[in-house]
């Protein structure tokens, strides 16, 4: 490129700061959890003793078993279901072209702006009133309703782009529409719904605001609700604290690490065509 | 003869469409809501039916037990009128400052960097890296920046380092400067968003542009305003639509890291929301406060959008 060598040394300080910057929590992290449990380390240092066993204590006292186990559950009953009705929504609404389908989705619309502290405190009432309160529906159901938005938006923008003399095809070969949409659809979306179920995976996972309000105990949340607690109950012990954050934080690093390529696509281009 | 069984057989085929057609018609017209129903009853119940119901109790004075009172729109002007309950809608918006305008202006800056300048394996790694903050729960980063900037944590351990030791200070526990480092960490989390996304956008801007503006002689800085920044209208619209909503509702690093304090230095109306209606037990009023945060997220978004799509039919 044309760039000149003095603006090409200039940016790449620039991004190694930056980087640097981005990985600092990380770092900072990571050395506070290998200090002995209960000391005040400081800052970036290494300790001359690492405590590796940090992490096995912060696995017990967390109950790390127990919700990580709770959080693969909510994650089994929210993402299915959303992946599911939302492809259904968005063919009905991307190739079927239901009538009423332009409100119906004016009205989906209007939720992909919602901040969730707008309808938490009904939602808690009504969750209350259906008898959920403290159990791990109160976090699958509502969060499977929230997803709708972006879920049918993000399918329905697929189903628009599909061809339909694909769906004339099938239908002059007699297939019903569920047949249509089952046998021929599906197998064509994949690589939106994969798209959409690592990204509803990750942000169920991530989810704090319901499982702080919704569920109490925290063997019951997801794990950003269950890390939640953990801070209330072990704040003061950085060297714990730290070691239990960053179990918590291996599992979507690693998700990130193996899905890089699908994780940058889907966000950008839910985002874009927001 | 032959002719004739053809013409018959074509119009039998044509008619059989047409039957096929009226039938795939009512499939198009009603039959289809089978398939919308699931996704609209979902909504519904957990979406819609809350967003009404929080402008019903925003009319009421209600302690979450008792019966609850009409009120009119007296839990609204207590929201517009009580100085804590303003300020901390006041500092949604200072968050914006660190949330939308610095991650949008720095990311459109890091990526035109990192495609016309320092291209290569570096560009690749800071790329992946500014984007990890994007995976993990708010609430880690709330604990990691929680430590980062305590007054024994990395950050004025550096200062130290440099010289800078007076200043060091528990940061998130500063009268002053604690809102700016809350702010700080929403740069943190929003910077490899914005970036990635205006890298997308700067791959779809034709580089005959940058040819043509080359053979003008235009500068790296004139090229970036004349032709990057035009080119990456819906981009940057898309990046403030979508740091502005995150600015306005934060909860979780708040929470997390201040808990609003010290005082009521870092309050902001999600968390507002939240400790007013279950610990306060003043739901009508928290429930004003909502209806008033999600109408203000609408005022800041709808004319971003507007803008956007103008600008893009002109």
């Amino acid at each position: 490129m044309r760039a000149t060598r003095g603006s090409r040394y200039g940016g790449t300080v620039i991004l190694m700061l930056l980087t640097a910057w981005t990985l600092l929590p990380f770092a900072s992290l990571f050395t506070a959890a290998l200090h002995p449990s209960g000391t005040y380390p400081s800052g970036l240092s290494w300790p001359s003793h690492p405590q590796w066993g940090n992490f096995v204590q912060a696995f017990n006292v967390a109950n790390m078993a127990t919700i990580f186990k709770s959080s693969a559950l909510i994650v089994l009953g929210v993402v299915p279901v959303t992946v599911l009705i939302a492809a259904m929504a968005g063919f009905a609404l991307g190739q079927l072209r239901v009538r009423g389908g332009k409100l119906a989705f004016g009205l989906l619309l209007l939720g992909l702006t919602l901040p969730f502290e707008g309808i938490i405190v009904p939602l808690y009432y009504e969750v209350e009133h259906l008898g959920f309160l403290d159990t791990r529906w109160a976090i699958i159901l509502p969060l499977i309703g929230l997803f709708m938005p972006f879920g049918v938006f993000w399918m329905r923008a697929h189903f628009v782009n599909v061809p339909s003399e694909l769906t004339e095809a099938a239908s002059i070969d007699g297939a019903s529409t569920w047949q249509q949409f089952w046998g021929v659809h599906i197998p064509l979306a994949r690589p939106a719904l994969v798209s959409l179920a690592i990204l509803t995976t990750v942000w169920t996972w991530n989810q704090f605001l319901l499982a702080v309000v919704l569920v109490n105990n925290p063997a019951d949340r997801t794990m950003a609700g269950a890390l939640g607690a953990f801070q209330g109950d072990w704040g003061t012990n950085v060297p714990l604290l730290s070691a239990g954050s960053l179990l918590i934080l291996a599992p979507m690093i690693l998700i990130y690490a193996v899905f890089q390529r699908q994780f940058l696509a889907a966000l950008l281009q839910g985002a874009v065509k927001g | 003869m032959s002719e004739e069984v053809m013409v018959t057989s074509r119009r039998e085929l044509r008619a059989g469409r047409s039957t096929l057609r009226a039938r795939r018609g009512v499939a198009r017209g009603y039959a289809g809501w089978v398939f919308l129903a699931p996704a609209m009853v979902a909504y519904g119940m957990f979406v819609l039916w809350p967003l009404i119901t929080s402008i019903r109790y925003s009319l009421y004075n209600w302690d979450g037990v008792s019966t609850p009172h009409w009120v009119g729109l007296h839990n609204y002007a207590t929201v517009f009128s009580d100085s804590t309950l303003l300020s901390v809608i006041g500092h949604s918006f200072q968050l914006i400052i660190y949330f939308s305008l610095i991650p949008v202006t720095l990311g459109l800056i890091v990526a035109a960097l990192m495609r016309r300048v320092v291209t290569g394996k570096l560009g690749t790694v800071a790329r992946t890296v500014l984007f990890l903050p994007q995976v993990v729960p708010l609430v880690a980063a709330g604990i990691a920046w929680n430590w980062v900037l305590s007054s024994n944590g990395a950050l004025n351990q550096i200062l130290s380092a440099v010289g800078l030791g007076g200043i060091t200070r528990a940061w998130l526990g500063d009268f002053t400067f604690a809102l700016p480092a809350v702010g700080v960490i929403g740069v943190w989390v929003l910077l490899g968003f914005c970036t990635v996304l205006m890298l997308v956008g700067m791959s779809k801007i034709d580089p005959a542009l940058y040819e043509a503006s080359q053979l003008d002689g235009a500068g790296p800085i004139r090229e970036f305003f004349s032709i990057t920044v035009p080119g990456l209208r819906q981009e940057i619209g898309v990046c403030v639509t979508v740091t502005v909503i995150a600015a306005l509702s934060a909860f979780d690093i708040v929470y997390i890291s201040t808990s609003g304090g010290p005082g009521t230095q870092t309050m902001v109306p999600g968390l507002e929301i939240y400790q007013l209606a279950f610990y306060n037990r003043e739901v009508g009023l928290a429930s004003a406060l909502a209806v008033v945060l999600m109408v203000l997220v609408l005022i800041c978004v709808l004319p971003i959008q507007w803008f956007v799509n103008r600008g893009g039919r002109q």
